[in-house]
């Protein structure tokens, strides 16, 4: 039996041990706004915190996500405030939108570690995240406008 | 099946057909208005959407609650392009409705709504005038309704922001007090309609928040991969590896050994023409995603020989390069280009290539379906749900008026999510397995078994002339078709492949012949975002720039010469112009030379010199009847890494209605098409793809992406024009010819990859 916490919820697990956390949490905890993309870490939809970093849950086993405190974008915060999630909004950055929970959840574990990241940091932390729509430059201007430094080529 | 094939290739090539959606889709509105005196007004289909069981519904777009709640039916498909943000836009100007009060229903799949192929930059295009109608008609019958309940002249009634006012006693009445007496208005004729002035305009032209703004944020949207059903399973699907390879053999038995896998179920080869049919193979079913993909690993399977077995990149390049060196059908030709060739002491001769592309949304393919008594409900991330309705009737031998299609919202689409081929797999296997079945394509099966963007060889030949400017001017192209995924003896583009920028190149130049060469398919080709455009701009618009290095001019000054003077440059009366008239859109060169100004301008073109590795690329490129210019700069570092610091695009779409969303469409087609001129780029060996997944199948990250696009847009009254896929086109050549500037390389392959290391 595996124990771990989600969005601040004990659960338990007594399935595949070797089942990706991704999965777990689509098909069983019905948390879908965290996305399959490639199944292999390259993409980065499928971003999660595990104890406030930013982790691929495709890779993540269950195994391994025991004990652990996990949060979804639907856990980020509880009316969807936090201060990433209204820059998005700020700068109408989705289009499809699908890769954007992950975009999300990346961005705001990096602005945990790093309040006021250069744009080269920007681009360091966010190179894993792919958006096929191309939303990178409004990403980045979101990430500067929630650490409050100016936005560069602002709309 | 004929029937079918010609149905579903009318579906797809609206290209040739928007002239017979547009007036189906006036019909079904005109349709609607005369039933629009009934209460269950317009609905024909069996089933009724909110907005059909509204208090009022004027036509099949709109209803109106006595709470006065607008219900607007969205139609099209949301990949990303707007189409739920912008269109609905248009019906509520014209309504005056006020936009709080609106609330949006996606439509299913249902032929009353005119087509709804979310496809081809076509929902503004085609759809502008019947929404300003839809908006207007309702309006003018509130207007109407008002009048008879105070008995005072309709002339002296204004709908103004969700209520008609009557001016003189200054009286009003909200839309929900005027619905069922609205109702009983007759419905006006088209000549009565009045429309807005644009200075009235509140939301057309204004940057209001996308739609799905707030879900796509807090990770409640609901996504095809995210759609359940009660009770459904889960299928993985193991496909021949070779386009054409039927199932020999195939043992289960270790594959049913895995927790969670129920059984086993075979999806017949596929037979025919490819359209839309799924493509055969055998689905684990299992109580999760993955466990049906645990138990796919363990599957053994023996395919036949497909005839496609030796298909193989490098000699397939060959092939078609070897075509294009000999003549070919003339698909274009104007003056006398032998005679001048003859003539010339000074010619110039290139060969371009450019190979598959995978559509690789950020989400795969999904569907979920229940078959029960004869009848299919679906969830699909379909870009085209009324294809979902003839492809599923097709597959289980159903009437496609018992396939129900709901649309959710799409992970990307760029043409992948028009062919349903997924949705199918779904109903037959819920047919097989007798409980509703969610297919989720892996990434893999993505890559691997895609309707590819098709691979092209370009030959470019001039004569050239005084100041290096050609005299005469050859282009032959060959490609494997579009048109062989609906008939498998096809052999030469069609003619909307020929229309996006093969028979309609508009410079100066007195002798031009267009050619193409026929090509063989050895997997399903398809459309993908910007279509025949992406390869045949880039070696015109490429070639264009050697010729203007060549003759050591300026590529800007160059180009505007090639462009020649502002005219309307008449194309052939059998040139498609995506189904409208060449007097309604016409090609025409001052607004192109406008883009080519306003980029270069804005990229300060004048004062920038090439150095270090870096200068700017210029390319402008007509397409979905949409003119753009690109001004790239570039910078190659020692290793012959390439990057982007800018673009500046200029674009004239016509009428614009949300200008927020047209600019993010070009912002990421500037990534889209750094992706294709960098890094796309799909092969196959021994008839298998060789790409699986993002480490093989690149495409642009935040780090490789253009650092900064920006996009103006020219302000014009014009028709709308498309806006989701003309920026890709000229953004390619842009950075080849970047490129060349910087380096003195010539990108005549694509991608770019490690050309240059």
């Amino acid at each position: 039996m595996i124990q771990l916490t989600v969005n601040g919820q004990k659960r338990q697990f007594d399935g595949d041990p070797e089942m990706p956390l991704l999965w777990y949490l689509r098909e069983e905890l019905q948390y879908t706004g965290t996305k399959y993309g490639c199944g292999q870490g390259l993409c980065g939809a499928c971003t999660v915190h595990v104890n406030g970093k930013a982790v691929r849950s495709c890779q993540t086993l269950m195994s391994s996500a025991a004990g652990q405190s996990i949060t979804t974008i639907e856990g980020l915060s509880a009316t969807a405030s936090h201060p990433v999630q209204q820059a998005w909004r700020n700068h109408d950055v989705p289009q499809c939108g699908y890769c954007q929970s992950g975009q999300i959840m990346q961005a705001a574990a990096l602005l945990r570690e790093k309040p006021r990241p250069t744009d080269a940091e920007i681009d360091a932390a966010m190179k894993g995240n792919i958006c096929r729509c191309g939303t990178y430059q409004r990403i980045r201007a979101a990430i500067r406008d929630a650490s409050g430094q100016t936005v560069k080529g602002a709309r | 099946m004929q029937n079918m094939q010609n149905m579903q290739k009318i579906d797809f090539l609206p290209r040739r057909t928007f002239l017979a959606h547009l007036v189906s889709s006036s019909a079904f509105l005109i349709g609607a208005r005369a039933a629009g005196l009934d209460f269950t007004g317009a609905t024909t289909g069996e089933l009724v959407s909110d907005a059909d069981k509204a208090a009022w519904n004027p036509n099949v777009y709109l209803g109106i609650e006595p709470d006065g709640r607008v219900i607007l039916i969205m139609h099209r498909s949301e990949m990303g392009t707007g189409s739920r943000s912008v269109l609905p836009m248009v019906l509520a100007e014209e309504l005056d409705a006020d936009w709080k009060q609106v609330t949006l229903e996606q439509a299913i799949g249902d032929q009353k709504y005119g087509s709804q192929n979310t496809d081809g930059s076509c929902s503004i295009r085609d759809f502008y005038d019947t929404f300003r109608e839809a908006g207007a008609t309702a309006r003018l019958m509130l207007e109407r309704a008002a009048a008879a309940k105070w008995g005072v002249s309709a002339a002296e009634c204004r709908v103004a922001n969700h209520f008609v006012v009557h001016a003189p006693t200054k009286r009003k009445l909200g839309f929900g007090e005027l619905a069922t007496l609205a109702r009983q208005q007759p419905v006006p004729r088209k000549e009565e309609l009045r429309f807005k002035s644009r200075a009235d305009y509140r939301y057309v032209g204004k940057h209001l928040p996308t739609a799905d703004r707030d879900s796509l944020v807090n990770g409640t949207g609901i996504f095809g991969i995210d759609a359940t059903m009660p009770g459904m399973v889960h299928a993985s699907i193991e496909r021949s590896p070779v386009f054409g390879g039927k199932l020999k053999s195939y043992d289960d038995k270790e594959a049913k050994t895995v927790r969670g896998v129920l059984q086993t179920v075979t999806i017949p080869d596929l037979a025919g023409p490819t359209m839309f049919q799924p493509l055969g193979g055998v689905a684990v079913i299992a109580n999760s995603t993955w466990a049906a993909a645990k138990g796919r690993e363990k599957l053994k399977v023996e395919w036949t020989e497909s005839p496609n077995a030796g298909y193989d990149s490098s000699k397939f390049r060959q092939t078609l390069l070897e075509t294009v060196r000999q003549p070919q059908k003339v698909v274009r030709n104007v003056g006398d280009v032998d005679a001048a060739f003859a003539k010339a002491t000074n010619i110039h001769e290139a060969e371009y290539y450019a190979p598959h592309l995978s559509h690789a949304p950020m989400e795969p393919v999904a569907a979920v379906a229940e078959y029960k008594d004869g009848r299919v409900v679906c969830h699909a991330n379909t870009q085209n749900p009324q294809a979902v309705q003839d492809t599923v009737a097709q597959a289980l031998g159903i009437d496609k008026k018992n396939v129900e299609c709901h649309v959710t919202l799409l992970g990307g689409g760029f043409g992948r999510k028009s062919k349903p081929d997924y949705v199918a797999e779904a109903a037959l296997l819920s047919k097989a397995v007798g409980k509703p079945v969610k297919v989720t394509w892996s990434r893999e099966d993505d890559i691997r078994f895609d309707y590819y963007h098709t691979v092209a060889a370009m030959y470019m030949k001039a004569a050239i002339g005084e100041r290096g400017k050609p005299t005469a001017w050859l282009q032959r192209v060959a490609y494997p078709s579009i048109g062989t995924t609906f008939n498998p003896a096809a052999t030469h583009a069609e003619a909307f492949e020929m229309m996006m920028g093969w028979n309609d190149v508009p410079f100066d130049i007195p002798n031009h012949r267009a050619e193409n060469g026929p090509a063989k398919n050895h997997v399903r080709i398809g459309w993908l975002r910007s279509v025949a455009n992406i390869y045949q701009a880039f070696a015109v618009h490429s070639f264009l720039d050697e010729l203007a290095h060549l003759a050591k001019r300026d590529s800007l000054e160059y180009l505007l010469d090639l462009l020649g003077a502002p005219r309307i440059v008449k194309l052939d009366n059998n040139y498609i112009n995506h189904g409208k008239s060449q007097d309604q859109y016409p090609l025409d060169i001052g607004r192109m030379r406008n883009v080519v100004e306003m980029a270069a301008e804005k990229s300060g073109w004048a004062k920038k010199r090439p150095g270090a590795g870096r200068a700017l690329g210029i390319a402008a490129h007509r397409s979905f009847l949409t003119y753009v210019a690109a001004a790239v700069e570039v910078e190659v570092d020692q290793s012959g890494r390439v990057s982007i610091p800018n673009i500046e695009i200029a674009v004239d779409a016509g009428t614009i209605i949300n200008p927020d969303r047209v600019r993010s469409q070009f912002e990421g087609a500037g990534v889209f098409g750094a992706s294709i001129a960098l890094m796309s780029g799909i092969t196959a060996k021994n008839g298998m793809i060789e790409q699986s997944n993002f480490h093989d199948y690149r495409v642009a990250r935040i780090n490789e992406a253009p650092r900064q696009v920006n996009v103006h847009i020219l302000n014009s009254s014009a028709p709308p024009a498309g806006v989701g896929e003309p920026g890709v086109p000229p953004v390619i050549p842009a950075i080849c010819n970047a490129i060349a500037a910087a380096t003195g390389r010539r990108i005549r392959e694509l991608p770019v990859g490690r050309q240059l290391a």
